[in-house]
């Protein structure tokens, strides 16, 4: 088996499994105040603070929740619902500013705010490599400074892997005191990833991508941000998002966290390496292959390499990958199991049919030269045969 | 003589490369384990044949819906094999949808299942699956694929002729027959014998009520569908002599044979029920009159497709002229890229659009679009 599939999930880290499995048999609710309470909480904040130093945060700044779909609707939904009012009576904040390249969790929950709660929704322009230009974010915000809720754009690109420039578009909306949301869940591991240095008011973070458990992530969210909650309940994480929190789970994703942070540079040259490995075999296979994002090492993840070929449904190279062994993603999203186009190619401007002819392969820690291999042989004849079978 | 050997080989011959089209249904499910176990590589596919798969459950049981994509993935996670989902929305629409819609609005009664079994299980599905590596295309029909002694491959009913579904399967030819596998048509198995072997495989579709109607149309209501596409066209209801018995909103809305819903105030001068006899979309109208006006003697059928050689002149078969229809003993004789069917005696309710399937004994021989009807009582 060549597990080629990091970015949907890794596989945890041993030390993240002996964290969470020495916890499982401890009692204790974090919110209690007796010892069993005062145990589990203990643990708790040490991993916020673990994962706040892994992060450039402060402990206070890391709220705990269930993974980064709940993190992304926190923040965007959070955020707007709590600007959207207007500053001391001033106009509604009612604009929201996006990336068209988002996860459909930060997607489709802006789309949801368009659509139920009087939000207007507006898409930044992108590059061919996905990317957003600081000008084109100023050039937005600027029409209308006042009316402008908030603005999300990912820290790196789930499917083409393109980095995208948060300093400067973090800067760009500090200047009209916009609050600029950033899902790094792809990113953290994997480039640096520094909180404070960022500017950012939120970011997203998971737990299973980094080889932490599944169910748990985290918002860091700046101390002037509280976000309306989208869970109510007990009051945990700063009244921003209540439910006993799960402490096997938060234990291990510190764990995680401190080792993604630590092996980052290691992961980049080694695994980083690999990939450019993946790229030459399967260019050397087949030559019309169109590598997808940024190509310049500095501007993306260094694990993703993301493919068009022409001529070929993506659907189809994985049935015959998968049958090699072969375990990759087409990197789109599914309605009902029915590939889509990707929305992320589509916003960059790709022609739908070429768009539906996609692979995403992304290595992990686990990867080795037997998985490159293992691709290098079988993607040329799954490309040919893919290819006699057309686009149906 | 034919010797019969079963369509999914066993356990001692070849692995095939196997794709299992899997609605979400015990049959399908059932098929696809069988498959497995008899020793072959066999990965599963759902067909996305709804354009707008986005409601969870619809009415009716169709093959559409969200639900039954997932019940078929997890019948295939339980027999242990890939499993896919094949978006082939489009092409249903345009030869099935389309085709059903527009056969009726030219006043004729089409079966989108067997128009689906021709053009989209065993044409585009089995295209793309020759085309990525497989060998065969398995499905949950009740019908036997039989080697005769040279070799070829022959349709015939299945053991059960109360399950027999080789009706809906009779359009398929030579090339679409060699790479089929129907592993449910072996055996005499009755719908709770199949349910009790889905539930010793431990699939959890085995209490999944079946699908009857029209899975394009959710809410069973096919006259309500047709009047959504084509819209209102008010017109005469006429008995033979062409006097104005009362009026409709659609010529397509009706079948041959229909005898309920006509509206009808005025009741025959014999007092007996009424059948629809002939629709004519040209001048949008419905003729009805006795029963007896609705037999056939003989009729003609168009796009024949053989199952092996097409025979030469005229034979004796037997032939059904619906799904779930009985058996009627027939002449047919090929006649410039038609069929002329004569009738030994007799039969009713004989709608153009619907196929005639032609069998020696059991084995299917070929099949054709009926056309034009000759009536016992006079030519309509």
């Amino acid at each position: 088996m060549a597990y080629l599939d990091h970015a949907a999930t890794t596989p945890m880290l041993p030390e993240a499994i002996s964290a969470m499995t020495a916890k499982l048999a401890v009692t204790g609710n974090a919110s209690s105040l007796h010892a069993a309470g005062r145990r589990a909480r203990r643990t708790v904040e040490e991993a916020r603070e673990t994962l706040a130093e892994s992060l450039g945060a402060r402990p206070s700044e890391v709220v705990l929740t269930s993974g980064g779909t709940e993190a992304d609707n926190l923040a965007v939904k959070g955020l707007y619902w709590a600007r959207r009012a207007g500053k001391d009576g001033g106009p509604p904040r009612a604009r929201v500013l996006a990336s068209p390249v988002e996860h459909h969790a930060v997607l489709d929950a802006v789309d949801w705010l368009g659509e139920h709660e009087g939000a207007t929704v507006e898409y930044l322009p992108v590059d061919a490599h996905g990317r957003v230009h600081p000008e084109a974010l100023r050039e937005a915000i600027a029409r209308n400074p006042d009316d402008v809720a908030l603005a999300t754009v990912m820290w790196a690109n789930n499917e083409i892997g393109t980095l995208q420039p948060v300093r400067e578009l973090a800067d760009v909306c500090a200047e009209f005191d916009v609050p600029l949301h950033a899902d790094a869940v792809q990113a953290f591991g994997q480039v640096p990833v520094d909180f404070a240095a960022s500017g950012l008011a939120a970011m997203t973070v998971s737990g299973h991508k980094i080889g932490g458990p599944y169910g748990i992530g985290a918002l860091l969210l700046g101390r002037a941000y509280s976000p309306v909650p989208v869970l109510h309940g007990g009051g945990q994480e700063r009244h921003v998002r209540s439910g006993t929190l799960d402490v096997p789970a938060v234990a291990a994703f510190a764990v995680a966290g401190q080792l993604a942070a630590e092996r980052r540079e290691w992961f980049a040259r080694e695994i980083g390496a690999l990939r450019e490995e993946l790229v030459a075999a399967v260019r050397a296979a087949v030559p019309d292959a169109l590598l997808g994002g940024d190509p310049d090492p500095a501007g993306r993840l260094p694990a993703n390499a993301h493919f068009t070929f022409p001529g070929c449904e993506g659907d189809s190279l994985l049935l015959l990958l998968d049958a090699q062994g072969i375990e990759c993603s087409t990197g789109s999203a599914c309605t009902a199991g029915v590939a889509q186009p990707s929305h992320v190619l589509l916003a960059t401007g790709t022609d739908p049919d070429l768009a539906r002819g996609t692979l995403r392969f992304s290595l992990g820690h686990t990867s080795t030269r037997a998985d490159v291999e293992a691709v290098a042989e079988a993607i040329g004849p799954a490309v040919e045969r893919a290819r006699t079978a057309g686009l149906s | 003589m034919t010797s019969q050997i079963p369509s999914a080989p066993p356990r001692t011959s070849r692995p095939l490369r196997v794709l299992a089209a899997m609605s979400g249904g015990v049959d399908s499910a059932v098929a696809a384990a069988r498959a497995a176990e008899a020793g072959h590589d066999v990965t599963g596919v759902h067909l996305a044949l709804s354009a707008n798969p986005q409601s969870f459950r619809t009415g009716a049981r169709g093959c559409c819906t969200i639900e039954d994509s997932r019940d078929a993935r997890r019948a295939a996670d339980v027999i242990g094999i890939p499993f896919y989902v094949w978006d082939l929305a489009e092409r249903f629409r345009e030869d099935v949808v389309e085709d059903f819609v527009a056969e009726y609005e030219a006043g004729r009664t089409p079966n989108p299942c067997l128009r689906c079994n021709e053009k989209i299980k065993f044409a585009a599905l089995l295209d793309k699956a020759l085309a990525l590596g497989f060998d065969a295309v398995c499905t949950g029909h009740y019908a036997q694929v039989v080697v005769d002694e040279n070799g070829e491959r022959e349709l015939h009913r299945a053991s059960d002729m109360a399950k027999d579904q080789s009706y809906v399967l009779g359009v398929l030819d030579d090339r679409q027959l060699a790479h089929a596998m129907f592993p449910l048509g072996d055996t005499v198995t009755t719908k709770d014998e199949i349910r009790a072997e889905a539930e010793r495989r431990g699939l959890a579709v085995a209490k999944k009520p079946d699908s009857h109607d029209i899975c394009f149309i959710a809410d069973g209501d096919t006259q309500g569908f047709l009047a959504a596409r084509l819209g209102k066209a008010e017109g005469d209801i006429v008995d033979e002599s062409g006097t104005v018995l009362g009026t409709h909103e659609g010529a397509y809305g009706f079948t041959i044979g229909q005898r309920k819903g006509l509206r009808i105030g005025t009741p025959a001068p014999d007092g007996k029920p009424r059948y629809v006899l002939d629709i004519s979309p040209v001048d949008n109208t419905v003729t009805v009159g006795p029963a007896a006006g609705l037999d056939v003697t003989a009729l003609t059928a168009v796009r024949p497709r053989w199952c092996g050689a097409a025979p030469t002149g005229a034979g004796t078969y037997t032939a059904q002229l619906r799904a779930h229809g009985g058996e009627t003993e027939v002449t047919a004789e090929p006649v410039d890229g038609t069929l002329h069917v004569t009738f030994t005696e007799p039969v009713r309710g004989v709608a153009p659009g619907q196929a005639i399937v032609l069998y020696d004994g059991s084995r299917v021989v070929g099949s054709a679009t009926i056309a034009t009807t000759q009536r016992a009582a006079a030519a309509v």
